[in-house]
């Protein structure tokens, strides 16, 4: 099996959905850093059958909105001194602001420059969808 | 429970304790509206309408006259800035100098949210594409209570577009806020109300709707008809817009067995979906609703503006 060293300080982003760790990768823009990083797929794992991880030997700032939003499952773990020192769960975002854009053609949100588009979490028949803030149409996330 | 500047971008800005406050100045300008006619003396309102609008426009205007203030704006956005190229940030940011209220209309829905993002003054909703149109569900508001009395318990079809129809849209999520109303939607598959707010009544306040194509299924069951003008400026395909722009017509003798005391109601404009000789039914109360569109207006105004409403006596 392959083997990958622990981190002695940085993050790992566990628990990733296998097959989206490659979105991840490319989100945080981990191939221009200059400092390791490692991507794993399709790990076994007990919990979820297979899934990604990747792991950062550096502290870098997370955008947890933008993490919940590709798979709320992730969890992220900080590491000093080779221990883990905070574990975060992550969660589907309650509110999302200028990550995607509102779907309705008719949406001031997306003419204006000034508008960020923003949205609420919305549960509708068991499907996650976003509430727009401007015009209340829903919109499904893809990231 | 003060509305002194505040926005009114959408219908549930407001309490339903704001309303009533709304509601009830409304109804002592009916009674006595001479009394206010100097209570906004001092104050201008600016009307920012990048859509063409008669009845609102004028609405607003005639209301801030009549309260003794003075009016500025544009009514068309091909002579306003915007036709250079303006932001609505910037022109509301300059205009928030000239006026100390301003009421938008435009095309695009969420338009005069972002305005009130960046306006110092209220700024009121005069309509914005097919989302919502607060002051229309005000007056509404005012006529259902005013001629039924109450705003709750009621059986409420609307009838015609309701996909792009704003008053219904704001209609109906405010009617869902009074306890126990019930919902009948009549309109051809094309222009169903938008799901999104369907759901939206389910997930805010437990309410299911009926639907329905048939406005003769359900016309003898309802206390309050709402009416619609199929609306040409918002289809892209005039052969749509041809295919249905018949598809309800209101005449005297579909309202045979209608309940005595329903009223007819309709935003107005009407094209030809409720017949001429409908006026003459004593349930037709589209042009007291008109009427009470100033009124609602004034109220709103003076209270947004908060200037000295208690004038009886004085």
């Amino acid at each position: 099996m392959l083997k990958v060293n622990s981190i002695n300080c940085g993050i790992v982003i566990d628990h990733i959905t296998a097959g989206k760790g490659i979105k991840i990768f490319e989100k945080l823009k981990l191939s221009e850093v200059d400092f390791p990083v490692v991507l794993l797929m399709n790990v076994t794992s007990s919990k979820f059958g297979k899934k990604d991880i990747i792991k950062i030997e550096n502290k870098i700032d997370l955008d947890l909105t933008m993490l919940g939003l590709i798979d709320p499952n992730i969890t992220v773990n900080i590491i000093e001194n080779d221990e883990i020192v905070n574990k975060m769960s992550i969660e589907i975002p309650k509110a999302v602001q200028g990550m995607f854009k509102c779907k309705n053609p008719r949406c001031i949100s997306n003419f204006d420059e000034y508008v960020s588009p923003s949205f609420e979490l919305a549960h509708v028949n068991g499907k996650i969808k976003y509430r727009c803030s401007y015009c209340e149409e829903l919109t499904s996330y893809t990231i | 429970m003060n509305l002194k500047g505040k926005h009114l971008i959408d219908p549930n800005d407001f309490s339903l304790e704001e309303l009533d406050q709304v509601f009830e100045l409304a109804d002592r300008m009916v009674d006595n509206r001479n009394a206010y006619g100097h209570v906004c003396e001092g104050r201008i309102l600016g009307t920012l309408f990048y859509e063409p609008s008669t009845r609102t426009r004028l609405s607003f205007e005639s209301a801030m006259l009549r309260l003794g203030g003075k009016v500025l704006g544009f009514a068309d956005a091909n002579t306003s800035s915007a036709a250079k190229g303006e932001s609505i940030a910037d022109t509301v940011r300059v205009l928030d100098a000239y006026a100390d209220i301003i009421v938008m209309r435009h095309p695009k829905e969420g338009a005069p949210k972002l305005a009130s993002e960046y306006s110092r003054i209220p700024v009121i909703n005069g309509g914005d594409g097919g989302h919502q149109h607060p002051t229309q569900t005000l007056t509404d508001l005012l006529t259902i209570r005013r001629l039924k009395g109450r705003l709750e318990k009621l059986t409420v079809a609307l009838c015609g577009d309701l996909k792009f129809g704003r008053t219904v849209h704001s209609l109906v999520s405010t009617l869902a806020r009074y306890n126990s109303n019930r919902f009948v939607f009549i309109s051809p598959s094309e222009l169903r109300f938008p799901e999104h707010l369907k759901e939206a009544l389910k997930e805010k306040h437990d309410i299911e709707v009926y639907e329905t194509e048939s406005l003769e299924e359900v016309i003898n069951d309802v206390d309050i008809l709402y009416m619609t003008r199929i609306q040409r400026e918002r289809f892209f395909n005039e052969a749509d817009y041809m295919r249905l722009k018949d598809s309800y017509i209101l005449t005297r003798s579909k309202l045979a067995d209608a309940k005595p005391d329903m009223l007819v109601m309709h935003p107005l404009p009407r094209v030809n979906e409720i017949s001429y000789d409908v006026d003459q039914d004593k349930r037709a109360a589209y042009f007291k609703q008109a009427e009470l569109g100033i009124y609602v207006r004034m109220a709103l105004m003076a209270l947004q503006l908060g200037v000295d409403v208690n004038v009886e006596g004085k």
